[in-house]
């Protein structure tokens, strides 16, 4: 699977909120997407899923336009993990992951054998079986967060969107939700996270891109990407980027001057 | 594997839940046809309902057999039929608009059939054209709000609730309007009674007019009942896993209004079904659709129909079921909000 956003354009009514976003990515890399509040990465995804309509410019899937495809054929290419939030009604983690196989769902039918298979798999692979009977609204921020992680990657797509997955998490259950993404991206999936920890797309992304007032301001190896200049031009803030020997490897570190 | 048990022994434990509910319909339906000034004792019931249905067997004296079956069946049949119509346009609705606490008169439904009933009573218009005029009220208005909410672009949903209060409130004043205007001495009682609600006027003739339209509305609700559960998640998660939300919203509006509306016009405005029983069906079988969709329908059936029978059973002039429906369900729901505060 091929990522290529080409000139992107969108504005909500006369506010240019997008002017010309470029990116491409592939399989099997996790993409970070960094930028102060109010840069376009929501309205970015926004695009890339097919939520807004009337942008200028093209995103293309292994060439094919998104703009002409329908929600179903959207959807078996490219998943979203939104942010956890609180449910309007209590499903079960396993109905909830479950609604991620409705593009394996023909027509007006309801998930049979198959589907309910594929649902108790994932929630294997994410290594939370035994939540599979409990209630969303029950569970902990993280464990929220990878039950739509899971709900996602029942969909049996190619590409995952994720909207500052971390956010709301605690100190443990970020770095536990980022090893989990990371892994994705190693079994092939094409992870766009944003995130907005330069520390964050540091450590797990395999490449970078920086927005700014609509465009994508660089690009490319997070080390090359995220220097002190960047940092300070983005977040206006002062800091020494470092590595740091510790007995798990070189891990980078980004000390931000706060005084 | 054990998420999979998991959930299938939900699934079991929710249709051990349907077949109660189909049985305590079937009892309820059975118990309905004794019910009522004429007594008739059950071994009589037996021998009326078996001189009906089985070939050569005797049949029952005639007068049993004209209040069993022209009197008390299409009653009960349209008990049944409303019942379960209002708590399924309830449970879809609310599962639409991602709040537990709307019904299926949200959109207008009620409040534009009770203008449509009140004008044409004040017209002086025969049973058949308040019927008619109520229904298609009820259509209008939705369609209004529908409308109005179409020039909403950024979050439909809201649009289409925000619309619907405002229209909502637009007919019930015109229905005030009317009744300020209507006779006091016949008139204006003969709306008031209306929009009371009750049963007693149902007729086979008017329920047959009715069935059509709530059960095309049932149908189309219980074959969209898994995807109400994805639409809950809101429009920007709905469509990105596939579902096209514009239709499937379009559709459980259309579905809910035609039950709402038929129920409405040959029933009057009946409150409370449609917002207690989904609550209810919840609290038994959970939140997934796919059981609370075909729970909510049976039970709904039989809590109207009890409630019918209760209606024109208990007192010698007729409580109007739509008082008995708020006096049943007000304090069940107060006991929902008491005692298992959020968890609803």
């Amino acid at each position: 699977m091929k990522l290529s956003i080409e000139g992107l354009r969108f504005a909500y009514h006369r506010h240019e909120v997008l002017r010309g976003v470029e990116l491409s990515a592939d399989a099997g890399q996790l993409v970070c997407v960094l930028g102060e509040n109010g840069a376009g990465k929501t309205t970015l995804f926004r695009c890339l899923l097919g939520l807004l309509d009337g942008y200028a410019g093209q995103i293309r899937l292994d060439g094919d336009d998104t703009g002409r495809m329908t929600a179903r054929e959207m959807a078996l290419r490219i998943a979203y993990v939104p942010q956890a939030g609180a449910p309007a009604f209590n499903y079960t983690v396993f109905d909830t992951v479950l609604m991620g196989t409705n593009v394996l769902t023909p027509g007006l039918t309801t998930p049979g054998a198959s589907q309910r298979d594929i649902a108790a798999q994932t929630l294997e692979l994410l290594g939370i079986a035994e939540l599979g009977s409990r209630g969303y609204a029950e569970l902990s921020g993280g464990e929220r967060q990878l039950v739509l992680i899971a709900r996602a990657l029942a969909q049996r797509s190619g590409v995952l969107v994720m909207d500052e997955p971390t956010a709301s998490l605690d100190y443990g259950n970020q770095f536990r939700v980022m090893r989990q993404v990371k892994s994705l991206a190693e079994a092939g999936y094409l992870v766009l996270v944003s995130t907005h920890s330069p520390e964050q797309a540091l450590r797990y992304a395999d490449a970078v891109a920086v927005l700014r007032d609509g465009v994508v301001e660089a690009s490319g190896a997070p080390g090359d990407v995220l220097t002190p200049a960047m940092i300070q031009r983005v977040y206006g803030v002062t800091a020494e980027l470092h590595d740091v020997r510790t007995s798990w490897g070189d891990v980078p570190v980004v000390v931000p001057r706060f005084r | 594997m054990k998420p999979n048990t998991a959930t299938s022994s939900s699934l079991v434990r929710g249709r051990v839940w349907l077949v109660v509910f189909g049985v305590l319909l079937i009892v309820v339906i059975v118990a309905s046809m004794a019910i009522g000034k004429y007594p008739i004792g059950p071994g009589e019931l037996v021998r009326t309902l078996l001189g009906r249905l089985v070939p050569g067997a005797t049949a029952a004296p005639t007068d049993v057999q004209l209040v069993v079956f022209g009197i008390r069946l299409p009653r009960i049949a349209a008990a049944v039929l409303i019942g379960a119509g209002l708590s399924a346009a309830g449970a879809g609705f609310q599962s639409l608009f991602r709040n537990p606490m709307a019904s299926p008169d949200i959109l207008g439904a009620s409040a534009g059939a009770g203008f449509g009933a009140a004008m044409a009573i004040y017209l002086g218009l025969g049973f058949a054209a308040v019927s008619g005029s109520a229904f298609v009220f009820g259509l209008v208005a939705v369609g209004a709000a529908y409308l109005v909410s179409t020039r909403a672009r950024r979050n439909p949903t809201l649009g289409l609730v925000l619309a619907g209060i405002m229209i909502s409130s637009l007919f019930t004043s015109a229905t005030s309007l009317v009744k300020l205007v209507a006779d006091p001495d016949n008139v204006l009682p003969a709306i008031t009674f209306w929009l009371m609600g009750s049963l007693s006027s149902v007729t086979g003739l008017k329920l047959a007019w009715a069935a059509g339209p709530v059960l095309v509305g049932l149908v189309v609700l219980f074959v969209l009942r898994w995807k109400l559960n994805l639409l809950t998640m809101g429009e920007d998660e709905a469509r990105s896993m596939g579902l096209n939300t514009r239709a499937v919203r379009v559709l459980v509006v259309l579905a809910a209004t035609l039950v709402t509306a038929a129920c409405s016009a040959i029933a009057g405005l009946i409150g409370w079904v449609g917002l207690v029983i989904p609550h209810f069906a919840r609290m038994l079988v959970g939140a997934d659709n796919r059981l609370v969709m075909p729970t909510s329908m049976l039970m709904g059936a039989s809590f109207l129909l009890l409630v019918d029978d209760l209606a024109r059973g208990v007192t010698t002039s007729e409580i109007p079921i739509g008082i008995l429906t708020a006096f049943v369900g007000a304090p069940f729901f107060l006991y929902l909000v008491i005692g298992r505060g959020n968890r609803m």
